[in-house]
């Protein structure tokens, strides 16, 4: 009974998914899905040597503090971190006074309320506060950017496939829209008040080019010079670092961790040896 | 409790037969897991997946009770306080990637597991309570896991609740109350996150509760073993421990090795990158996939493009979903060939790795976004593992020529080493 059963059962799924597969495919050959500008024109993102590739690979402070810096210059006019603290900028290596003097010098003031009156009203940021929003909320978000808001950078780079790579190639990737793409989609023309970039999955993308020239940003002495390549590679280890701030700790613990591990399974192989060495299994 | 030789519970310290005589739990144990529990001699590594499946619920138990102290189950704070989590709580990184992870690794040997089951047909009689359960077991992981996924409260968290929860609103008529009714409202908001999170604080321990039934039906008839003959006398066991334990412990350490290597140097490896934003339910994200131990199944539910006269698309992929999963409960008795391991069963075998290739095929395609060529090699896929189940085990158990089995599991063995049986 039980077969029986269970062969109508299995006609039934196996068959409908046989008949449904060839009305499938007689659809796919007879009519082929229609090619999109996404998917010719995207692409991956370039790949970056940063320091911190790989099982072994560290934060450079250095570049981390460039990064900060063209954060606070140029993201940080629209761009929130609100999962960070002034305090955590120590591991850039920063020192307590350092720390201190960046968030009493923080452009936007921390939302609190008056302790006299009680009234909202702003206040110099401390190292315990997150890094406060550039906009109260999202609707002034909205209104001050041509209705996209701008997203929180904070995890950023954990939040794209091959986020820090993304990060660098999107920064990087403004360009004309190309005449082939135009060519062959002439229905997909950027929209006026979004910016061509292939690296941005539906290619047009709402924020304009934020790195535009050498020298953006001014650099402190022995540091690279700041090209638009070399900005775009610091910002996008910053982030990496913003997303990611404990790495530098877990790869050292990892490493630790399977020392430990691999001496510990090497004695349990020989005590696994050991225990049925005189039984033939 | 299985075999008469099994090795008694002899306690020497005064103190042990003290407790022994009061509450013999100690006897328990060694009958359970330890010299007491005689098991086949022959048992290769594949045995090894029942106890990493018990430390994998285990891991997963420490850290995610770990997290729950720092976890807020609010639809406003809940994404914030994973970062919390990730940032601010001391080795608070590693508790979260353990526990994502570990539910990866969860998956993976249990799904090893479930295959062992397969090739060597350990559901076959006296073995299908055990087999029951495991099934019972694998449902509880997937809520378990599937609840988890939303607490964060990132886009895929969220996403995947409304698809999820929406496949219930695919049964005609009732569907869309009993949605509502899952959910607390009319789409996921706090009401479905708090009761998620409530769920899979508690089901977790009544996974804990299954598996012990799981090892007691198990226990009663014995472990099964690579030949599928059954135990015939002493010759062709060892006690438990030392060893299974020896050899588990073995295990286990390769298991530690590979997952520390996840947690520590790949740790989003396997999740998606969509679930670092927070849930929006204004912005639907391109591509809505769950965790990739659910794919074969996103991909069964998904093969499902035409409706059958008056039953929906949507409701045949629902239905059959379920039924890829609920029809292993009738396997002992789909596959009533006397033969249990597939090392004597020649067709047998060559099907067992179609189906294998198959269910990797449906992972794949069930990753892979809702699109031709996927959706069409996910039908044929799909049709296969219905048809494999369903018309192909019993046809092989009815046609089938079996090998020669050995005389006994000594027998095998010794054979293996060039020696004939004493």
């Amino acid at each position: 009974m039980v077969r029986i059963g269970a062969f109508l059962v299995g006609l039934f799924f196996s068959g409908w998914l046989l008949v449904s597969f060839i009305m499938g495919a007689v659809a796919y050959v007879s009519e082929p899905p229609a090619p999109t500008a996404e998917k010719e024109f995207h692409e991956h993102p370039k790949q970056v040597a940063f320091s911190f590739n790989g099982p072994l690979g560290h934060y450079d402070k250095a570049q981390l503090q460039r990064g900060f810096q063209v954060f606070s210059e140029v993201c940080a006019a629209c761009h929130s971190l609100k999962f960070v603290s002034f305090r955590d900028l120590a591991d850039l290596g920063y020192n307590e006074a350092e720390v201190k003097a960046i968030a009493k010098n923080w452009k936007i003031k921390t939302p609190d309320i008056d302790p006299k009156t009680g009234e909202m009203a702003g206040r110099v940021p401390v190292p315990s506060d997150k890094f406060p929003k550039p906009f109260a909320n999202n609707v002034a978000a909205a209104a001050a950017n041509n209705n996209a808001i701008p997203p929180d950078l904070s995890l950023m780079t954990k939040a794209r496939h091959d986020g820090s790579n993304y990060v660098y190639s999107l920064l990087t990737g403004y360009q004309a829209q190309p005449a082939e793409l135009l060519q062959k989609f002439p229905d997909v023309k950027t929209p006026a008040g979004l910016h061509y970039n292939p690296y941005f999955a539906n290619l047009n993308l709402a924020m304009a080019p934020p790195l535009t020239a050498e020298g953006q940003v001014t650099y402190g002495e022995g540091q690279p010079k700041p090209t638009v390549d070399q900005m775009a590679q610091d910002v996008a280890a910053f982030l990496t670092w913003t997303a990611e701030p404990k790495m530098e700790n877990r790869k050292s613990a990892g490493i630790a961790v399977l020392f430990f591990l691999l001496v510990a399974t090497a004695l349990a192989y020989m005590s696994y040896r050991n225990v049925w060495a005189e039984t033939k299994h | 409790m299985s075999f008469p030789w099994a090795n008694e519970y002899t306690p020497k310290a005064p103190l042990m037969q003290w407790i022994d005589a009061r509450l013999p739990l100690p006897r328990f144990v060694y009958n359970a897991v330890g010299a007491g529990y005689p098991v086949p001699r022959n048992l290769n590594f594949f045995w090894n997946f029942g106890v990493l499946s018990g430390l994998a619920l285990m891991i997963q138990i420490v850290t995610g009770i770990v997290m729950a102290m720092h976890y807020g189950a609010n639809e406003l704070v809940a994404f914030g306080t994973v970062e919390h989590v990730m940032r601010d709580v001391n080795g608070g990184w590693l508790m979260r990637y353990a526990h994502a992870n570990g539910a990866s690794f969860f998956f993976i040997v249990v799904y090893l597991h479930i295959f062992r089951g397969l090739y060597y047909s350990s559901y076959k009689a006296p073995r299908e309570m055990v087999w029951l359960l495991g099934l019972v077991i694998f449902l509880l992981m997937m809520a378990t896991a599937f609840m988890g996924y939303v607490l964060p409260w990132g886009q895929m968290s969220y996403w995947g609740a409304k698809v999820i929860t929406g496949l219930f609103g695919a049964i005609p008529v009732v569907g869309e109350p009993i949605q509502t009714w899952l959910l607390g409202g009319f789409a996921p908001g706090n009401a479905a996150l708090n009761r998620f999170f409530s769920l899979h604080y508690l089901l977790p321990f009544v996974i804990a509760g299954v598996i012990i039934l799981h090892i007691w039906a198990l226990h009663i008839p014995g472990s099964s073993n690579p030949t599928g003959v059954e135990v015939k006398g002493p010759q062709d066991t060892v006690p438990f421990h030392p060893y299974y334990t020896a050899k588990d412990g073995f295990g286990a350490g390769i298991f530690f090795i590979l997952l520390a290597i996840a947690v520590y140097f790949g740790p989003n490896f396997l999740g998606h990158p969509d679930n670092y934003i927070e849930a929006n339910p204004l912005s639907t994200p391109a591509h809505i996939v769950p965790e990739w131990y659910f794919w074969p199944f996103y991909a069964i539910l998904r093969a499902f493009t035409f409706d059958f006269f008056f039953i929906p698309a949507k409701l045949l992929g629902v239905l059959a979903m379920f039924a890829s999963i609920l029809l292993l409960f009738f396997l002992p008795w789909l596959d009533n060939s006397p033969v249990r391991s597939g090392n004597y069963r020649p067709m047998f075998k060559k099907f067992f790795w179609i189906l294998i290739a198959d269910v990797l095929v449906l992972g794949y395609c069930g990753g892979a976004p809702a699109e031709e060529p996927f959706v069409m090699i996910s039908q044929v896929a799909s049709a296969y593992y219905f048809a494999h189940f369903l018309i192909i085990l019993p046809l092989i158990a009815a046609f089938e020529k079996p090998l020669p089995l050995p005389g006994s599991i000594t027998e095998a063995v010794l054979a293996k080493h060039g020696q004939a049986a004493e």
